[in-house]
């Protein structure tokens, strides 16, 4: 079955309400001109989806699982609460449906080079697998503050044999990859495809992603109907640019009964400055940038506020344009986690239900332990768990003080002095 | 044209290049508002937007400058920045601003043709030209639509890419622009990569603008007033 809901496709220009549309340097215009007509003409053709979700099952390990979730269901004393797997995906979350996708793409279009940005590393290793495994050369943007705080995934990529560079430009995070990532490719466009990691940027980036993603909200809705026997009433998900939201969101988007909540990142705390809280608390506004409109963290004359998360994949500036208007249009709930409750609710999941979500995930877990006592237990929670948590080993260890994790790097560090 | 980052290197240092670039008789000077995500912009271009950025550097230093230009100099302004600084300010407030620093238009290298109806109309109403580019990519019938909005004159970009790196000015460039000749007939600026008095003579009788950017900023940074000065002759004598 192809990814086809009227209910989630732009309209023309690529808008979807007030938000969207394609603002690049002319040099791109007749890039992006051509990979829209090829995804359409993908899209057209019957077989490419079924291709699509051959090789998601075959290789990366589709479909996900919906867990029922019976300890944190008698912790929580409400709704009952599952959860979407996505962190049982090869490489470990999401990122691998869109990325995979978009590598059918490439090749479709004959293009030989990828490149993408990363924030946390998830969709720069995605990116160098499917470069991998599709034999395409791959080089991966990645902001130099996060090229720190996420090593291990720098080193994955590169051992997958992607190129892998520090972007030192502006707060050196995930903006700035994105900003290096439309630089390359308005030299490289003839042999290179621009592998976007997220639903936002120029048209038609926000509907290819949200299409690929759509596969996990119509696996979600219909293992719902049959592990819990309902659609859920609620819908979690976190939202950096908002891709593994969009995806979820898609499959419930036409039941009026599911409400939709999207959680960003609180940070430190809404008053701090240090967050990446866009539309809830409403600090952002409307603007241009990166290629299209949308809502943005900037200030008064439009220039662009440093963004804060403990989770590196929610520290962006900008959300996808769907999501900033379902949020318009009251479709989607937006919410923001703070630090300290995500680390909690992190520590909840593993203790209570032996999963591991990544820090970003746990921002969908942390707005829902928080409503979910509310709820009766008539109703059902669903929350996407779009990564796993190994990957932030180094933040986690760090923000729960193990004083035993401490002492191996030390001792692990001094192995590597003598 | 030659072009500056405003508040790149410093406020002051913009003042003793537009009176430099007046001394020497550069007729058209593009004056560029630093934005945190200058995506048409190469790494020293970059480098120069968040670091004037840092100093302060914001609309009303902006447009203080450019309204000394106006009073005190010869030179013609045009305001280069992004579509996001004009979105903020409103299609009316960012005319009337341009109009009264004697601007004589606009370059918004991040805002398409079909997207600028509003901003446009406003601009005509006030005699200013939303300066178009045209690229070495772009089809015949992408250039005839561009050419349908030209203004002032039409910016083409002499190679792929971003701004700052070098352009062989001999490969291709004459059947690009050939086909942007037949798209528009207000005259043709040539940038990106444009360096030295070789470059502005190769453009002659293809082009009847030559731009001068990021090179213009690493001379004044590497050598001062005193090399930028020599400079800009060798580069006006060749192109007049
Ligand atoms: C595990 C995980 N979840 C969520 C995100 C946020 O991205 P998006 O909002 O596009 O799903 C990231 C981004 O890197 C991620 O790695």
């Amino acid at each position: 079955m192809a990814a086809e809901h009227a209910s989630w496709e732009p309209g023309p220009g690529g808008y979807y309400g007030e938000f969207g549309g394609s603002f690049v340097p002319e040099i791109l215009h007749e890039t992006l001109a051509e990979l829209r007509e090829a995804f359409d003409e993908a899209r057209q053709d019957p077989a490419f989806w079924g291709t699509y979700t051959d090789l998601m099952s075959g290789y990366a390990g589709r479909p996900t699982p919906v867990t029922h979730c019976p300890s944190l269901t008698r912790l929580l004393g409400g709704a009952k609460v599952y959860v979407k797997r996505e962190d049982l995906n090869h490489t470990g979350a999401h990122k691998v449906n869109n990325v995979m996708g978009q590598g059918l793409l490439a090749q479709r279009m004959g293009k030989r080079r990828v490149i993408a940005e990363t924030g946390a590393g998830q969709h720069g290793v995605a990116t160098a697998t499917m470069a991998a495994r599709l034999g395409l050369a791959c080089t991966i943007y990645m902001g130099e503050e996060d090229v720190a705080r996420q090593y291990p995934n720098v080193f994955w990529m590169r051992q997958l044999g992607a190129e892998v560079v520090a972007v030192k430009e502006g707060n050196r995070t995930l903006k700035d990859a994105i900003n290096a990532c439309l630089r390359d490719w308005a030299e490289s466009m003839h042999d290179t495809l621009y592998v976007l990691g997220t639903v936002c940027g120029p048209h038609p980036f926000p509907q290819i992603v949200t299409y690929f993603q759509s596969i996990i909200g119509q696996e979600a809705r219909g293992q719902m109907l049959e592990v819990a026997g309902q659609l859920p009433s609620r819908v979690y998900a976190c939202v950096g640019g908002g891709s593994n939201a969009s995806g979820i969101f898609t499959g419930f988007l036409d039941d009026p009964a599911t409400e939709l909540i999207g959680v960003e990142a609180g940070g430190r705390g809404p008053d701090t400055g240090l967050h990446a809280s866009r539309l809830a608390g409403g600090q952002g506004t409307s603007g241009v940038a990166q290629g299209y409109r949308t809502v943005f963290l900037q200030n008064e004359e439009g220039l662009m506020h440093d963004t804060y998360s403990v989770a590196a994949g929610l520290d962006y500036i900008g959300i996808g344009p769907l999501l900033a208007h379902l949020h318009q249009t009251g479709r989607v709930r937006f919410e923001s986690a703070t630090d300290d409750e995500v680390v909690e609710s992190l520590r909840l999941a593993m203790r209570h239900e032996g999963l591991v979500p990544a820090l970003e995930s746990a921002h969908a877990f942390a707005a829902a332990f928080r409503e979910v006592p509310d709820l009766s237990p008539q109703d059902t929670v669903l929350i996407n768990q779009s990564g796993r948590g190994d990957k932030d080993i180094f933040t986690v260890a760090d923000a729960l003080g193990d004083e035993e994790w401490r002492e191996f790097l030390r001792q692990r560090a001094a192995g590597y002095d003598a | 044209m030659t072009h500056l980052v405003v508040g790149y290197p410093s406020l002051d240092a913009n003042w003793s290049m537009l009176q430099a670039m007046d001394r020497a008789g550069v007729d058209l000077v593009e004056l560029q508002l630093p934005f945190s995500e200058p995506i048409a912009d190469g790494p020293s271009f970059v480098r120069a937007n968040h670091e004037a950025i840092r100093s302060g550097t914001g609309w009303r230093e902006y447009f203080d400058l450019a309204g000394r230009a106006a009073a005190e100099l010869d030179l013609t302004t045009l305001f280069m920045g992004y579509y996001n600084s004009v979105v903020q300010m409103g299609a009316a407030q960012f005319c009337e601003q341009l109009a009264k620093g004697r601007m004589s238009g606009f370059i918004v290298p991040d805002l398409p043709p079909e997207e600028g109806g509003e901003l446009y109309a406003v601009a005509r109403s006030l005699e200013l030209d939303p300066v178009q580019i045209m690229t070495p990519t772009n089809s015949r019938a992408r250039l005839q639509e561009i050419g349908r909005h030209a203004s002032g004159f039409v910016y083409c970009a002499a190679r792929t890419g971003v701004t700052g790196r070098q352009t062989d000015v001999s490969q291709g460039l004459g059947d690009f622009l050939g086909r942007c000749r037949e798209a528009t007939s207000v005259p043709l600026g040539v940038g990106f990569g444009i360096r030295t008095p070789d470059d502005i003579r190769a453009l002659r009788g293809s082009a009847e603008i030559a731009i001068v950017g990021t090179a213009g900023t690493e001379v004044w940074l590497e050598q001062g007033l005193t090399g930028y000065e020599p400079y800009l002759d060798s580069l006006v004598a060749e192109a007049t």
